[in-house]
């Protein structure tokens, strides 16, 4: 029974670890989800819903955190070295609305680089649950 | 008469975008943030609140978030063969928390009106007035957890043919539905889930009144749905909702459709299903097309 266990604990962990760049890959790797990244932060400073928030940031800087965090979040081997998202977004006063146009800007980037849609679902469902840190509001 | 009616219903419905152009939107109309993303207001079921076709799901109607609202219009029509059923109404999502809807109903018994002797296209109207909340979780946001967005709400009907359904059976003409759903959008998937428990006492969504000689007590019903994304604009899906079986002189069954949801922008959506209602008093096999058309913000 011990050894059943132990071999299914063993095969999804295998799993898991195999699973775990699969999503990084599938959206086309360390290249194209740096210019996911980068054209995600065209797309904000285009939108008018929430472009005023970028106001004073180092938008260079902004563009590599970003493409750290994409990749880090899709599972790839990266270290995002910005600081956690509750930090980021303190005393920005965001709205869900804002983070639903943050989430359009991302998915129409990810459109332009064509990741499939099915894709982009996994990719924004690892994404979704910083809304409890993003929206203060 | 009748459908001249409905074809007004359906100009406003169509009039709604244009009236609420940018210059209305701009003169403060800001509480309409049309914050939610695409898709997450769901569409308005047959009973006018914020579901699939024939069920009713979690969702808030309209694309307010918790800091706006959103409105909703919608005209359906379904076609089953022997009878057909036209129904419009609105509805108000308040701040991603309360939904409000109103519907009015009509099924037209076509021929089998005047096998029954009521006469050939005698319809029985019907009212829903419905009101909904949230209770727990989000359905889109909490894709770290299994919780789903979970509602409750009440549906109050009222059938404008007293006379005729009581000597049917029927208890009554008035009807009140209440409903806990729980909705969740498993996003890693492309999946839409709904799962919906009914207390309810409705012959036939209520057109054959309420209650009747086999039962006159409330029945928990149960609705089920599954729909898949394609797009950010296109779903197909199931939808599946079990009924009552209150009166002798007609057996009544489950309902089911299949649906394919295209939302061609926030404003406007359209439904196309084929749904399968099961036998209506003298008439097996009652399927058919349904087609809604939503507008809203």
């Amino acid at each position: 029974m011990k050894k059943i266990a132990l071999a299914f604990a063993l095969v999804l962990g295998t799993a898991a670890a195999q699973a775990d760049d699969t999503l990084y890959r599938d959206m086309g790797g360390a290249d194209a989800i740096k210019k996911i990244a980068s054209d995600t932060a065209d797309n904000f400073l285009a939108d008018p819903r929430i472009k005023d928030t970028f106001d004073n940031t180092n938008m260079d800087r902004f563009r590599i955190l970003l493409g750290e965090q994409f990749c880090n979040v899709a599972g790839g081997p990266c270290q995002y070295t910005g600081r956690n998202m509750a930090e980021t977004h303190k005393g920005l006063h965001l709205t869900n609305m804002d983070f639903n146009a943050v989430v359009e800007d991302l998915q129409k980037a990810m459109d332009k680089n064509n990741v499939p849609f099915a894709t982009q679902n996994r990719f924004l469902a690892r994404l979704a649950p910083m809304q409890h840190d993003i929206v203060t509001k | 008469m009748r459908f001249g009616r409905n074809l007004v219903l359906f100009a406003i419905c169509a009039a709604a975008p244009a009236a609420a152009d940018e210059t209305m939107l701009d003169k403060g109309m800001d509480m309409f943030d049309s914050g939610k993303l695409l898709a997450t207001g769901g569409v308005s079921a047959l009973e006018g609140s914020g579901g699939g076709g024939v069920t009713t799901w979690a969702l808030i109607s309209g694309y307010g978030t918790r800091d706006g609202i959103g409105a909703n219009a919608h005209g359906t029509y379904v076609s089953t063969g022997d009878y057909s059923l036209w129904t419009g109404g609105v509805s108000v999502g308040l701040f991603d928390r309360v939904e409000l809807s109103y519907t009015h109903q009509e099924f037209d018994t076509e021929k089998v009106g005047a096998l029954l002797g009521l006469g050939e296209g005698f319809t029985l109207d019907q009212d829903v007035y419905g009101a909904k909340v949230k209770i727990v979780g989000d359905a889109v946001y909490d894709q770290d957890s299994l919780l789903p967005q979970i509602s409750a709400g009440v549906q109050y009907k009222h059938n404008d043919r007293g006379a005729l359904v009581r000597a049917i059976g029927a208890s009554s003409n008035n009807g009140t539905d209440y409903y806990l759903a729980a909705t969740k959008l498993f996003l890693a998937q492309s999946l839409l889930v709904d799962v919906t428990l009914r207390e309810t006492k409705a012959n036939q969504f209520g057109f054959l009144g309420f209650g009747g000689d086999k039962n006159r007590d409330y029945s928990t019903e149960f609705e089920g749905s599954a729909a898949y994304l394609f797009s950010r604009k296109f779903a197909v899906g199931v939808d599946y909702r079990t009924k009552p079986d209150n009166l002798s002189i007609a057996r009544e069954d489950n309902a089911w459709d299949v649906f394919a949801a295209y939302f061609i922008t926030k404003n406007v959506s359209v439904t196309a299903a084929y749904v399968d209602l099961g036998n209506i008093v003298l008439k097996d096999h009652q399927q058919g097309a349904y087609v809604s058309l939503q507008v809203g913000l």
